[in-house]
């Protein structure tokens, strides 16, 4: 049984120096003050901070993926920053193709109120790929996949970096990279034939087989299918 | 000659009754033409399963999924061993279509993600739109915007509450609940004349003003509401059938929980009071006096608690801005975003180019980006926006406080019986079409 419930105040998380929280009014759109992690970061990790810049009062800090996980991990750690809580993990592609994509983390520290905004950009032309916080925060293994499902970023280090909105067996790309037309690439007769082509019985991945042997009690032809190769998909 | 595989179940003409008076459902395995033959012993056609793990599938089609949400299951016995949860299905790209949308049309979108919170989720998403336009929003949009939020968090709640009743087995409250529900849906139909797909703001204002009567029938409710949630958690709390079935069910410890990026009832059910309403407001919340209730055990029964008393503390909040509700315009005076009135575009030169500029091209913002969160009944939601300076964002993102804490069951349901799963999954109040967008 649990303990008798009480409802409590919040604020009993709070730090002693954190600001009363109020909500912004008349936001610039540069410039003002930086979130005092900023400079802590600039401070310790020197060069591999590239930028930072304020917009719209959030504190956007660029830094370079070999040292991301290095930075996360100071920041969830350390006890003058705390950023205990992963907000969001996704990407920005920009319509303008000399622009780097870049991958965005989204950071609260509960204790001290702060909110900060990690980047790292990825040059067009290689391999997109950069470093996965999933060691610090478990809350990014849905969000790691989905970024990867979505834009085509290899997170280092996911322990099982696979698709998730889209199926395991799905062809056509990456849906909001920006060569990626809003209505797909094929034409809806193609989906179709696809759609009608797949094997509706096999929609459980080779992992999912191996519980209690369901591999061994599936049709010798679908068994063999699968063994050549064939995903199984969802 | 070999027998089909078909399995009837046959009434007795002793109508269902053995020798001894005992109900008796005897499965018979029939031939080609339907005849009953001889069944072999029990012993003989199960094989001894002892140590053997099982694969079962729930869903994608299963009510207690609470959409098309589907779990693969190990089981051993009927203990839960693994956990492999496929979303998706529901995927229809609202991210990929906000970027070809003007920001005023991306708001029917938001209505479809958490239909259950339709009128918080256009809130959300036009107070992230407003601060990338740099506007001020004015005080009676402000009220109003907030008791848009909490009667879509008393929708929310209810329906979690009233289908996690039905999920574990008590329907009677389910219906005290729902007609509550009925009640909230009313004031937003008198409202903006829509019930579910409410797209109740535009950017710099709202759809519409209240109309007439709106606040007696407001102030009425929030006075008769809280006797049903004493009601209706008269018949829960104490149960102990509910109790049986809630308490000590997918714990989550406070340090798992904010490890895994839980959010709203579930994160605090496990201690953590961490409101986005009070850490980080939005709409002058930080003025309205109300409390944040925590859990200690993050387990079933303590979101239960949490969610129940969230619903009185909304009740709190809606008092205090049917008490503040100021007088005066509701959008701004802006015509980048609000049109200026029709009978002005026929006769004054520079309305009619706003009103031309405004519909043919679409308000823009100054290229820039932001990340604002609500407290939506689910969790932090937060909207994340970048724009280049064309009428259209460049990306708009949704952080969907369902998914992430969805992400977490398999860690959850570990080492539970099968039954609980539907009651862990309950406790989650996941809506997938915020999951899939």
């Amino acid at each position: 049984m649990s303990a008798p419930f009480t409802p409590l105040v919040a604020g009993s998380a709070l730090g002693a120096g954190a600001p009363s929280p109020a909500t912004p009014h008349h936001v610039a759109l540069a410039g003002g003050d930086a979130n005092p992690s900023a400079a802590a970061l600039q401070a310790r990790f020197g060069d591999a901070v590239r930028r930072v810049h304020v917009v719209r009062g959030e504190t956007n800090v660029v830094v370079a993926d070999a040292s991301l996980l290095d930075i996360v991990r100071w920041l969830h750690d350390d006890p003058s920053q705390q950023y205990e809580y992963l907000s969001d993990v996704t990407a920005v592609e920009f319509r303008d193709p000399e622009q780097p994509i870049e991958v965005v983390w989204h950071l609260r520290s509960i204790v001290y109120r702060r909110f900060l905004r990690l980047k790292v950009e990825l040059t067009r032309g290689e391999p997109l790929a950069v470093s996965s916080v999933w060691d610090v925060y478990k809350g990014a293994d849905w969000l790691e996949r989905e970024c990867y499902d979505m834009f085509g970023i290899a997170f280092r280090g996911h322990p099982d970096l696979r698709r998730i909105l889209m199926w395991e067996g799905y062809r056509e790309g990456f849906p909001l990279r920006k060569d990626f037309p809003l209505r797909g690439r094929f034409s809806r007769s193609e989906q179709l034939r696809q759609a009608l082509a797949a094997n509706p019985e096999a929609r459980y991945s080779m992992e999912e087989l191996s519980i209690a042997d369901a591999f061994e009690d599936l049709p010798q032809e679908m068994r063999r299918r699968l063994s050549g190769g064939e995903q199984a998909g969802e | 000659m070999p027998t089909t595989k078909r399995t009837v179940e046959v009434e007795l003409s002793t109508t269902g009754l053995d020798a001894q008076g005992r109900p008796v459902r005897v499965p018979l395995v029939t031939d080609d033409r339907g005849n009953a033959v001889a069944m072999e012993a029990p012993e003989a056609m199960e094989p001894d399963l002892a140590g053997e793990h099982m694969l079962i599938n729930i869903g994608p089609q299963h009510p207690a999924t609470h959409g098309v949400l589907r779990l693969v299951l190990e089981l051993d016995g009927e203990t839960v061993v693994r956990c492999i949860p496929h979303i998706g299905y529901l995927h229809c790209g609202f991210e990929k279509i906000g970027e070809y949308r003007q920001y005023n049309q991306i708001i029917p979108w938001t209505d479809r993600e958490d239909y259950l919170n339709s009128p918080g989720n256009n809130v959300a998403f036009v107070l992230g739109a407003e601060r990338l336009f740099g506007i001020e929003i004015t005080e009676r949009c402000t009220v109003l915007r907030v008791i848009a939020m909490e009667l879509s968090r008393i929708i929310s709640h209810l329906v979690w509450w009233g289908t996690t009743c039905i999920d574990i087995g008590a329907f009677t409250p389910f219906l005290w609940l729902f007609q509550e529900r009925e009640r909230v849906y009313e004031l937003i139909e008198m409202w903006i004349g829509a019930r579910l797909t409410t797209s109740l703001t535009r950017v710099g204002g709202m759809g519409a003003d209240i109309p007439d009567g709106f606040m007696d029938k407001l102030t009425g409710f929030v006075k008769s509401f809280p006797k049903t949630i004493d009601e209706a958690e008269r018949m829960l709390s104490k149960n102990a059938v509910w109790v049986g079935r809630t308490v000590g069910l997918g714990a989550m410890s406070a340090d798992e929980a904010m490890n895994y990026g839980l959010s709203g009832p579930m994160l605090r059910a496990s201690g953590v009071a961490y409101d986005v309403r009070r850490d980080f407001p939005y709409l002058d919340y930080e003025t309205y006096d109300f409390d944040v209730p925590v859990g200690t055990s993050g387990d079933v029964y303590d979101r239960y608690l949490v969610r129940v008393e969230e619903l009185r503390q909304s009740v709190r909040i809606l008092e205090q801005a049917i008490r503040r509700l100021p007088d005066g315009p509701v959008n701004v005076d802006d015509h980048r975003v609000i049109l200026p009135p029709k009978s002005k575009a026929t006769s004054d030169m520079e309305s009619m180019i706003h009103h031309f500029k405004q519909v043919m091209e679409g308000p823009r913002p100054p290229a820039g980006e932001c990340y604002v969160a609500v407290e939506s009944p689910k969790g932090e939601k937060g909207y994340y926006m970048v724009s280049d300076g064309t009428s259209k964002p460049v990306r708009w993102r949704i952080r969907p406080p369902s998914f992430v804490n969805l992400s977490a069951i398999p860690k959850m349901v570990e080492g539970h019986l099968l039954s609980d799963v539907i009651a862990i999954n309950a406790s989650i109040d996941i809506v997938m079409g915020e999951i899939d967008r």
